[in-house]
C-alpha cells in the first residue's frame, strides 16, 4: 500500500482503477523556411481550425458543465484573436525565416512565463491557459491526434496537470475521480470536479514514474488522500467510510428544497451559522434558508489592521448578493474573551470572559462601531440584511445602540447613500437580558438565543476548563427554562426568536423546541439537512 | 480624448471572464482604448495586456478614449464596467 497527500476539491470516496494521463509530448523542431508567405498561411489556417474546435468545445462544456464553466473556452479564443499574440508569432516567423511550430511554442512560452511571473494566484493559474492553446495550435500543425482517455470501466485520471480542453474531452461516464501533481483549487479541473460532484486531488505529492497505471486506488476526498493499493483493513475503513458517505449524499438529495415542518404542520426555520464568506458555498449547497449567524468578526481577526468600510462593505455586499433575497443575520464584531486582535490594544483582563468584549467595546469605541455599521446598512441595499448586537445586558445599552444608528442613517440621507430596510435583533446570552427579555423585546425586531455564553453565564463554569466537565450540563433545567421564558416574553411582544448556539443543532432538544415555539435554529450547514429529517419525523 | 475613473468592486478583480467581455465590449469601437492601472497602461481590445495589470478588487483604473467615436465609446465602456466589475 502507497498512500500520497493531496489537497482535496471534494469530499467523497472514489475507487477504481488508476489511469495514467500523458500528454502528447509535443517536440518542436526549429526549422529554417523559405516561403514566409506560405508559413503565415500555415499558421493563419491553423488558428482558424484552433478556432473552430474552441467553439465545438465550448457548445459541449455549455451542456455538461453549464455556461459560466464553458466560458473558458471562449477566453480561450480571444486568447488566440489577442493581436500582441498573433504579431508575436507572425514576427517570429517573419524575421526568423523559422516554422510556424517553432514560432508559435516561443510565443506560448513568453506569454506563459509572463503569467507565471505574475504576484496573483489567480492570474499565475492563467499560465496554464496560454499552454493550452499554443498546444492546440502545435497539435494541429503537426497533426498530432487529441489524447484521449480509452477505458472500458470507469477510472481515476491522474496526470501531472490537465487542461480545460484535455477534461472536457474526456468522457464523463469514464471518470471515476481526478488527481494531479500540480494545480490548485481554483484550477478548471478542481471546478469540473465540483460541478461533476467527484471527489479530486490536486497538488498530490507523487511522481508519476513510479508504476502507478492500472493499479487499484481509492481516492479519499475526506481527508485528501490516495491510498495505491490499500491492504485490507484500510480497504474495510474506507468502504464503511463510502457507505457513511453515500447516505448522508442520499439524505441531502432527498430533503433539499423541503420544508422544515412537522408531522402535525408546524413550521421553523433552519438557518446557517458562518464565520468566514468563504463558508457561503456551503450554506447553498446544504439548502439553508438564510443565514442565522454571520460571525463579522473573521474580518478583523484576518488583518493587522481595522478593516475599512469598504472592505467590510464589499464582504457584506457579496453575502447579500449570494444570498439573493434570503435573511442575512450579520452580528457586530464580537472581540474580546477568547477572540484577541492586537491592533484593539486592549489592556490586559482579569477576567476576559466577563470583561471589555463585544457590544462593550463598540459602545465605548463608536468610531470602530459606526465604521462596521456604515458598511452593513450600505451593503443592505443589494440584499436582506438583517443586524444583531452581542452580549447585551440592559435596555440602555439597546438605546444607546439605536442612538448611534440614527447618526449613521442620518449620515448616509446626506450623501444620498441608498440603504434598505434593515432589521435590528440582539443576542440573548447574559441571565440579564433573559430576565428583561419582556423589556427588551419592545425595542427590537428579534432576539436570537446564544445558548454557548448563556449555558456559562448560567452555570458559572468555564467552558474551556475540561476539569469542570462533570458539573457542566447542557440540559441543564436552568438554561432550558431561560430558553422557554425568552420564547414567551418575544411572542407576547410578537417578535420572532432564534437560537444560535449549540443547542439548536442537539437532536435530542429539537422536539422541546419546536413544542416552546422558537421560530427559527441556525446550526452550522452540515446540521441543516440532519435537522430537517428530524423536524419532518417529529410529531408534537 | 475623453476619460474616467473608476474602482473595481467585482470581488475577483478583471479576471479572465470579465477581461473577454471588456475585450469583447471595446472591439465594438473604432477609438483606441487604454485602461490604466498604477501607470501601467493595457489596450482594451487585448486580453493579454488587460490580465497582464492583474487588477483586483478595490483598485481605481483610469479608462481613456482617443478617437472618432470616444464619446459613445466612453459611455458604453463605462456602463459596462458598472454594471460587471
Amino acid at each position: 500500500m502507497r498512500i500520497y497527500e493531496g489537497k482535496s476539491v471534494l469530499g467523497g470516496i472514489a475507487m477504481g482503477k488508476i489511469r495514467v494521463f500523458k500528454k502528447n509530448e509535443k517536440q518542436v523542431k526549429r526549422q529554417k523556411i523559405e516561403d514566409i508567405d506560405a508559413e503565415l498561411m500555415r499558421y493563419q489556417s491553423a488558428r482558424d481550425e484552433a478556432m473552430h474546435q474552441l467553439q465545438e468545445l465550448y457548445d459541449k462544456a455549455f451542456h455538461e458543465i453549464g455556461e459560466t464553466n464553458a466560458a473558458i473556452f471562449e477566453v480561450h479564443q480571444m486568447m488566440l484573436e489577442d493581436d500582441d499574440y498573433n504579431e508575436s508569432v507572425e514576427n517570429i516567423i517573419r524575421t526568423e525565416h523559422v516554422n510556424a511550430e517553432y514560432a508559435v511554442a516561443a510565443t506560448g512560452d513568453n506569454f506563459s512565463d509572463m503569467f507565471a511571473a505574475m504576484d496573483d494566484d489567480y492570474m499565475r493559474g492563467r499560465a496554464a491557459d496560454v499552454k493550452d492553446i499554443s498546444e492546440r495550435v502545435l497539435g494541429i500543425l503537426t497533426g498530432a491526434m487529441d489524447a484521449t482517455v480509452n477505458a472500458d470501466e470507469a477510472v481515476i485520471i491522474v496526470a501531472e496537470d490537465l487542461a480545460p480542453s484535455e477534461t472536457v474531452q474526456m468522457d464523463k461516464s469514464k471518470v471515476l475521480s481526478f488527481v494531479t501533481v500540480h494545480g490548485s483549487l481554483n484550477s478548471h479541473t478542481a471546478i469540473l470536479a465540483r460541478t461533476m460532484n467527484i471527489p479530486a486531488l490536486v497538488g498530490t505529492n507523487m511522481t508519476l514514474d513510479e508504476m502507478v497505471d492500472d493499479q487499484f486506488a481509492v481516492v479519499d476526498g475526506v481527508t485528501g488522500r490516495l491510498y495505491v493499493e490499500p491492504d485490507e483493513a484500510t480497504m474495510k475503513q474506507l468502504e464503511q467510510k463510502q457507505r457513511d458517505f453515500l447516505e448522508q449524499k442520499e439524505l441531502l438529495e432527498t430533503l433539499k428544497g423541503k420544508e422544515n415542518v412537522t408531522l402535525d404542520g408546524q413550521k421553523i426555520l433552519l438557518y446557517a451559522n458562518i464565520g468566514n464568506s468563504k463558508d457561503l458555498a456551503t450554506v447553498i449547497q446544504n439548502d439553508a434558508g438564510g443565514i442565522g449567524l454571520f460571525r463579522s468578526e473573521f474580518i478583523y481577526l484576518e488583518r493587522d489592521h481595522f478593516p475599512t468600510e469598504e472592505e467590510q462593505f464589499l464582504i457584506y455586499k457579496q453575502v447579500a448578493q449570494t444570498m439573493a433575497g434570503k435573511r442575512i443575520i450579520i452580528r457586530t464584531l464580537d472581540i474580546g474573551a477568547d477572540k484577541q486582535c492586537d491592533y484593539f490594544e486592549m489592556e490586559k483582563e482579569e477576567n476576559p470572559a466577563m470583561g471589555c468584549r463585544a457590544i462593550r467595546i463598540c459602545l465605548t469605541r463608536p468610531e470602530i462601531f459606526k465604521t462596521q455599521l456604515r458598511a452593513l446598512f450600505r451593503a443592505s441595499a443589494f440584499g436582506k440584511i438583517a443586524i444583531m448586537y452581542p452580549m447585551i445586558t440592559s435596555v440602555e445599552e439597546v438605546h444607546r445602540i439605536k442612538e448611534i444608528v440614527a447618526e449613521v442613517k442620518a449620515e448616509l440621507d446626506a450623501q444620498g447613500t441608498p440603504y434598505g430596510e434593515v432589521e435590528q435583533g440582539v443576542m440573548i446570552e447574559t441571565p440579564a437580558a433573559v430576565m428583561i427579555s419582556d423589556l427588551l423585546a419592545q425595542e427590537v425586531d428579534f432576539f436570537s438565543i446564544g445558548t454557548n455564553d448563556l449555558t456559562q453565564y448560567t452555570l458559572a463554569i468555564d467552558r474551556q476548563n475540561t476539569k469542570l466537565d462533570e458539573f457542566y450540563d447542557p440540559h441543564h433545567p436552568a438554561v432550558l427554562r431561560m430558553i422557554r421564558m425568552v420564547v414567551e416574553n418575544a411572542h407576547k411582544i410578537g417578535i420572532w426568536v432564534g437560537i444560535c448556539g449549540e443547542l439548536g443543532a442537539d437532536t435530542e432538544l429539537t422536539r422541546e423546541f419546536l413544542k416552546m415555539g422558537v421560530d427559527e435554529l441556525s446550526v452550522s450547514p452540515g446540521r441543516i439537512l440532519p435537522l430537517r429529517k428530524i423536524i419532518r419525523e417529529t410529531r408534537l | 480624448m475623453r476619460e474616467f475613473k473608476y474602482i473595481i468592486t467585482d470581488p475577483e478583480g478583471i479576471h479572465a471572464r470579465p477581461a473577454g467581455e471588456l475585450v469583447k465590449e471595446a472591439k465594438k469601437f473604432e477609438c483606441k482604448i487604454t485602461l490604466v492601472k498604477d501607470g501601467k497602461n493595457g489596450d482594451c481590445k487585448k486580453i493579454f495586456g488587460l490580465m497582464g495589470l492583474a487588477v483586483k478588487t478595490g483598485n481605481e483604473v483610469t479608462v481613456t478614449f482617443d478617437g472618432a467615436d470616444e464619446d459613445a465609446a466612453c459611455e458604453a465602456i463605462e456602463a459596462f464596467m458598472k454594471a460587471n466589475l
